[in-house]
């Protein structure tokens, strides 16, 4: 496959929040990631390493310091009071918290119907068979067509995040964009949501940015997977590639961390260390201080991902 | 090591009122624990493993009605009252859930929370308890325990108030712990450091653990004996080994096919 322009492109992005007092954060600190249509990203990292600012970055809900985020041509800018560049409503996100994304006063056809009309605003409103109905969209997700008429409150957490998945549909997003989308759900939602959303997303021929913290999930949906350490990103590659033959110390550490149910009673490897606080890195490397390889001179230079898509001094030139 | 059941649990049935009538949703449950030992209660939301920790524990939705027997050291706990049941829970078995962010009071300091526990069960003045206290942060290697006393939950990171959370559990020795999901809210390079704490406990206290998780990985690390519950019952049990590798339950094989790469190891 020849790669078409990509979808999403961010290129040297940096996002730093200011505190009172203090020097700024910065939450993003130069990253770079594509996502072309059809394609899914998995972006993991534990917390605290800023995959959901950029995630917010990407959908105009953060500003950014330094850099550029481009959808489909279009610079993403901060969001104000304005409603936004309607170019921009073909990213959609779907939050992490299903709680809190929906309005418990409004019926949940009603909120998906505001979905339907961006798609509308924007001069798609619909495909084959006329104006698909909020009914259409539950329907798509695996609610019973009923369930329009119904509260937030009258689901289940992962029946709700499934309804905010059928509203950031209804907008006939390109990209869609999911910060944890699972981690609020309950186990055993979890896996049948995930691959909800990779299905509907390749389906429509949509990018999906899946941002999570779980491992095991991103393997299984995410065609290509980017680690995020600090608000750098450390290693991305095919997802099969990296899972089988991760190379940077960071990505090595986390997949061995993973227990595995082989039923053979081992303990995972436990990484060394807690995330330093992100308003002041280490110097060098940021993953130095708790890095198993380190050497002389990691300190002291930061690594840049090369093309081979790993940024760490072992496998300079 | 002899196989004495600190906790027995046998026929147990519970029930939880509902608009048209009682619902059934445990249908005889049989399970025990022994000293030293991780028992790992699996199967998806749903299949009634929670509700069998929180039968233990004595704190059922109210309403609840239970059949059968849950035997801690020979007492039927089923047959205590309220406030019998109280000062059994805390004391003799204690629990630590899915949340660390939830479960911890966000206006206390740590020592607040601790110095309480121990007071209230063990009875101690005020300078000891705050020197048990110390010592049970040290017991879950939070670094610096007298300073951590001093702090407040949002000053530490998920994997640490997990660890707080455990000790708080384990600041009376019970001899049988309930631990509901205790790494799921956790990055997987903090739960690996949570599941060698657990396990540790285990094998040092002489704890008897009842862990419950979805993640046949968690189990399969620190788990020694594994049931597989189901709409209410347990159709499989186990060592971990045998019914990881080798399941005879049709439902425990259907569970082991769904994880992610398993065709691939």
């Amino acid at each position: 496959m020849t790669p078409p322009a990509p979808l999403l492109s961010i290129d040297d992005l940096v996002v730093q929040y200011r505190r009172p007092g203090a020097p700024p954060t910065r939450a993003v600190a130069g990253v770079s990631l594509q996502v072309r249509a059809g394609e899914v990203v998995g972006l993991v990292g534990e917390s605290g390493c800023g995959k959901s600012t950029l995630a917010r970055a990407v959908c105009g809900l953060t500003a950014a310091k330094e850099g550029a985020i481009t959808f489909d041509g279009t610079p993403v800018g901060p969001l104000r009071v304005r409603r936004r560049d309607p170019a921009l409503t073909a990213v959609q996100m779907v939050f992490q918290d299903p709680y809190g994304s929906l309005n418990p006063r409004r019926r949940v056809g009603a909120q998906i119907a505001d979905g339907i009309r961006t798609a509308a605003g924007r001069g798609e409103a619909g495909g084959a068979g006329g104006t698909p109905t909020p009914a259409d969209y539950l329907t798509r997700v695996g609610l019973p067509a009923s369930a329009a008429q119904r509260y937030p409150q009258e689901f289940s957490g992962g029946q709700r995040q499934r309804i905010a998945i059928a509203r950031a549909l209804a907008a006939r997003p390109r990209l869609l964009v999911g910060d944890e989308p699972i981690s609020a759900l309950d186990a055993s939602a979890q896996l049948q949501v995930a691959t909800l959303m990779r299905s509907l997303a390749v389906e429509s021929g949509a990018g999906l940015l899946f941002i999570s913290h779980d491992l095991s999930v991103v393997r299984l949906i995410a065609d290509r997977i980017a680690v995020m350490y600090l608000g750098r990103i450390v290693e991305t590659g095919a997802t099969a590639e990296v899972w089988d033959n991760p190379r940077h110390p960071y990505t090595r550490a986390l997949l061995a961390a993973v227990p595995q149910p082989d039923g053979a009673g081992h303990l995972p490897a436990e990484l060394p260390g807690d995330v330093p606080d992100p308003a002041a890195p280490p110097s060098g490397c940021r993953f130095h201080p708790r890095c198993p390889a380190v050497f002389d001179g990691c300190d002291r230079e930061e690594p840049q991902l090369i093309a081979g898509g790993v940024a760490c001094r072992l496998y300079a030139a | 090591m002899s196989p004495v059941n600190v906790l027995e649990i046998s026929g147990l049935t519970v029930d939880l009122p509902s608009e048209d009538g009682d619902n059934r949703i445990l249908h005889g449950v049989d399970l025990t624990l022994q000293p030293g030992r991780i028992h790992g209660l699996a199967g998806e939301s749903g299949s009634g493993k929670t509700m069998t920790g929180l039968a233990v524990l004595g704190l059922l939705p109210g309403g609840a009605r239970t059949g059968g027997r849950i035997r801690l050291n020979g007492t039927d706990l089923l047959a205590l009252g309220p406030r019998q049941l109280g000062e059994l829970r805390g004391r003799e078995m204690s629990m630590v859930f899915q949340d660390p962010s939830t479960s911890l009071h966000p206006m206390l300091s740590i020592g607040h929370q601790l110095t309480d526990h121990v007071r209230h069960h063990l009875k101690l003045d005020r300078r000891a308890a705050k020197r048990k206290a110390a010592e049970l942060l040290g017991q879950v290697r939070i670094p610096n325990p007298a300073e951590a006393l001093g702090r407040y939950p949002h000053q530490f990171s998920g994997g640490m108030r997990q660890r707080i959370a455990v000790a708080i559990a384990l600041a009376c020795e019970p001899k049988v712990l309930i631990a509901d999901e205790p790494t799921t809210a956790l990055d997987v390079t903090v739960q690996a450091g949570v599941l060698r704490l657990l396990r540790g406990l285990c094998d040092d206290l002489g704890l008897a653990v009842l862990l419950v998780t979805h993640d046949l990985g968690v189990m399969s690390a620190i788990a020694d004996t594994v049931s597989v519950m189901r709409h209410g019952l347990v159709v499989e049990t186990g060592p971990r080994g045998r019914v990881l590798t080798e399941p005879r339950h049709e439902y425990t094989r259907t569970l082991l096919d769904a994880l992610p790469g398993r065709s691939t190891v």
